[in-house]
């Protein structure tokens, strides 16, 4: 099925959207907001610039975009696949609970904080260039993967992984990210940590048609929490 | 744990010609403060460990027991006073943040109690409402900026976005985690029966209690803890957590130890992890922000929840507020600063935010000035303590209330504010098996709809006395409110008069 979203607005071409109960392909899209939210099963597929907050709490679905998306992606994400062939903004996959999230290009600032895990379900972020700063803040499970495949320098910003107390970030680098707080601990990935990736890194180079060999070229190295550092408030009972 | 040069706060008293030895204290108390001592075939006591909960004495079948303040105290200083000279030995001891739980204790005003009702004398009759119908149902929700008639002079009716009260109370939000199992199926199943709601909290919600869906709250927080669609469907209404009456600017943390069995299941996170809640939502620095939280929420439910926005009072209310109103919610709650908790650094509970009545009063004022009042709902919490307070609050502009504190109390809470311990000896702020077994859902719910129902029969009869027979004749109707003792300032604020005026 094929809309045209000019001129319908956020609203209505949203109710087209859950009425689907085929794939769609969404033309012309500019700018219009929570596409896809909740969507489970169907495949949308979104050309041009869907504007903020697309896919929150997607629940199944897998969201295809031929262009850049704005902030707030995959908020609360349950489940499914986003898949950006261009650049994503601000609080990318905040609080993401399952679901796969691919970008071709570059992320904003606070990509993926809080996201968390449960049993089965269990979130990945694939960054392929850079991203800003207070990247996986809070990470509490799941995977960040950012590649920087255009850069020479570490692709991330500062602050990287504060307040984590769970899940891993892998950054593609010669050299490891600055500033990390004192709660995270960086190492080089071992072959465990390659082969946990593995799955992923196929599935994104298939995906955006990129050589795994290349994205294999460089070193990655791996923030996980430090348990020996946790975030703990010492409190006094009365 | 005291420090070793502080007296113990209370002191456990035994009549030993009553006590028995039958040990049932030592049982009961979770703090392990009653001892037997074999040797010498008699019961001990360790004051240092009491919390004045009263487990052990409501339990002692021969009432041998009662727990006394302690007269032992410091030299009289009324600045220097006994609790800031224990507190600072406590933090000279071990380094760490006072931590404390349920509302704010201290000696600020409460306005509730400088505000008196009206009566109707002679002029306009009062109402009596064992005979005459009257009216204590509320409708929460965005309303229309006018009254819409159809061709034939019908008025239309479209307000799809509500949520429908029997009486302007609801219960306010307690998450599974931080309360018992069998105190949430007790609220769940309370708000069921008199036909209000209960409010999830942050913590999700247990897959046995989707069925009391319509009567449900769910609530949305920054660590966004069991939010699915399903979850969010189910509910009658969705609750942003943006702030907390008891801890206004902090967020939450439910330790690990706390993340086991079915709180794991709910929260979907698993057993043992940290559940962190950050303080702000770090996607929502803005008004424009939250409208994007609030929208995607209506998206996700196809229009067909109500949204509240949970703001704890603090300076700014009522600009804050404003911004709310114009964000696409339709229901504001504001939690004042004498609001519960299951754990808050005492130094924010004490210190941070404003009274509720103040809040509310400013918050309603403002909507009103800028025409706006009619597009949210208020909800206004934060220790309603009784019948006269909802009423008070109401004539100061909230369209309904949320209880806490008062809903556990009825539940059997006896106000120990040692809930951060999670050794609750009433069975509602813990997770340990042998205590929540304490609390009988059965018996649970019919104490709190008990306390529903006399409190909307006395609100009733408030307005009856005032010739005022449907509450929303009541909303915001500050000709019903006499200020006592209260200043110019205060007065102008709450928008009321004096007595006597
Ligand atoms: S803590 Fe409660 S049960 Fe224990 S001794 Fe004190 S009053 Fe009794
Ligand atoms: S809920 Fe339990 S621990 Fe908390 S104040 Fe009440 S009785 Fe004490």
């Amino acid at each position: 099925m094929n809309v045209s979203a000019r001129r319908l607005g956020s609203r209505i071409l949203n109710d087209e959207i859950r009425r689907a109960e085929e794939d769609i392909i969404i033309e012309d899209c500019f700018g219009e907001r929570y596409i896809g939210s909740c969507a489970s099963s169907i495949t949308i597929t979104i050309n041009g610039t869907p504007g903020n907050a697309m896919g929150a709490y997607l629940d199944g679905a897998t969201i295809i975009v031929n262009g850049n998306v704005q902030d707030a992606v995959g908020d609360t994400m349950n489940d499914g696949k986003i898949i950006i062939h261009g650049n994503a903004g601000d609080a990318l996959g905040y609080a993401m609970r399952g679901g796969k999230i691919y970008v071709k290009g570059d992320a904003g600032y606070r990509t993926g904080i809080h996201m968390k895990e449960y049993k089965d379900k269990r979130p990945v972020i694939v960054v392929g260039g850079s991203t800003g700063s207070f990247l996986g803040e809070y990470l509490a499970g799941g995977m960040i993967i950012v590649l920087g495949m255009e850069s020479e320098a570490c692709p991330v910003g500062d602050f990287t992984g504060t307040g984590m107390h769970g899940g891993l970030i892998f950054i593609r680098s010669s050299t490891p990210p600055a500033n990390l707080p004192k709660q995270v601990t960086v190492s080089l990935a071992d072959d465990l940590d390659m082969g946990s990736m593995n799955e992923y890194l196929m599935e994104y180079a298939d995906t955006f048609g990129l050589s795994i060999d290349e994205i294999l070229r460089k070193p990655f190295y791996r923030l996980a929490p430090n348990a020996k550092n946790p975030y703990k408030q010492l409190y006094t009972i009365y | 744990m005291a420090a070793f040069d502080i007296y113990p706060e209370y002191e456990i008293v035994r009549n030993n010609e009553r006590c028995t030895n039958c040990r049932v204290c030592e049982k009961q108390c979770a703090n392990g403060a009653h001892i037997f001592l074999t040797d010498k075939n008699r019961m001990a006591a360790d004051d240092d460990k009491c919390v004045n909960c009263h487990r052990c004495v409501a339990m002692c079948p021969v009432r041998a027991l009662k727990i006394v303040k302690t007269n032992h105290t410091f030299r009289e200083n009324l600045y220097w006073t006994g609790k800031s000279i224990k507190e600072i030995k406590r933090q000279a001891e071990s380094g760490g943040v006072l931590l404390s739980s349920m509302g704010n204790p201290e000696t600020y005003p409460v306005y509730f109690d400088k505000i008196l009702l009206n009566a109707s004398q002679v002029t306009n009759p009062s109402i009596d409402p064992l005979r005459e119908p009257m009216e204590t149902r509320v409708y929460l929700g965005s309303k229309p900026d006018k009254v819409v008639r159809d061709e034939k002079g019908r008025i239309k009716i479209d307000l799809p976005l509500h949520i429908k009260l029997s009486m302007p109370v609801m219960l306010s939000a307690m998450s599974y985690g931080s309360i018992s199992y069998n105190a949430h199926e007790s609220l769940a199943r309370a708000a069921a029966e008199a036909g209000i709601m209960y409010n999830t909290g942050e913590g999700g919600l247990h897959e046995d209690l989707y069925r009391y869906g319509k009567n449900t709250i769910v609530q949305v927080a920054s660590g966004r803890f069991g939010v699915h669609s399903r979850y969010l469907s189910n509910g009658a209404a969705i609750e942003i957590k943006m702030g907390q009456g008891a801890k206004p600017g902090i967020g939450g943390h439910l330790p690990g130890s706390k993340i086991v069995g079915d709180i794991s299941k709910t929260r979907m996170i698993p057993e043992g992890s940290d559940a962190i809640s950050p303080a702000p939502h770090h996607d929502i620095y803005s008004i424009e922000d939250l409208s994007q939280l609030v929208y995607s929420l209506k998206e996700a439910t196809g229009y067909t929840k109500p949204i509240i926005v949970k703001i704890a009072a603090v300076h700014n209310v009522a600009a804050i507020a404003s911004g709310i109103a114009r964000s696409g919610a339709d229901i504001i709650a504001i939690d004042g600063f004498r609001g519960g908790t299951g754990a808050a650094p005492a130094r924010i509970r004490d210190h941070v935010g404003i009274p509720i009545e103040l809040a509310l009063a400013s918050v309603d004022k403002r909507l009103r000035d800028e025409g706006i009042r009619n597009r949210v709902s208020i909800v206004a919490g934060g220790g309603i303590r009784s019948s006269a307070d909802v009423v008070k609050a109401i004539a100061l502009g909230a369209d309904c209330v949320y209880i806490g504190t008062a809903a556990l109390i009825a539940l059997g809470c006896h106000m120990c504010r040692s809930c951060h311990t999670g050794k609750c000896n009433w069975g509602i702020a813990t997770q340990r098996e042998d205590l929540v077994k304490r609390l009988n859902p059965d018996w649970g719910y019919k104490r709190l709809v008990n306390l529903l129902n006399a409190w909307k029969h006395e609100i009733m009869e408030m307005m009856g006395g005032m010739g005022i027979n449907a509450i929303e004749s009541l909303r915001g109707n500050r000709l019903m409110l006499r200020g006592v003792g209260l200043n110019e300032k205060e007065l102008e604020i709450l928008g009321i008069k004096h007595a006597g005026e």
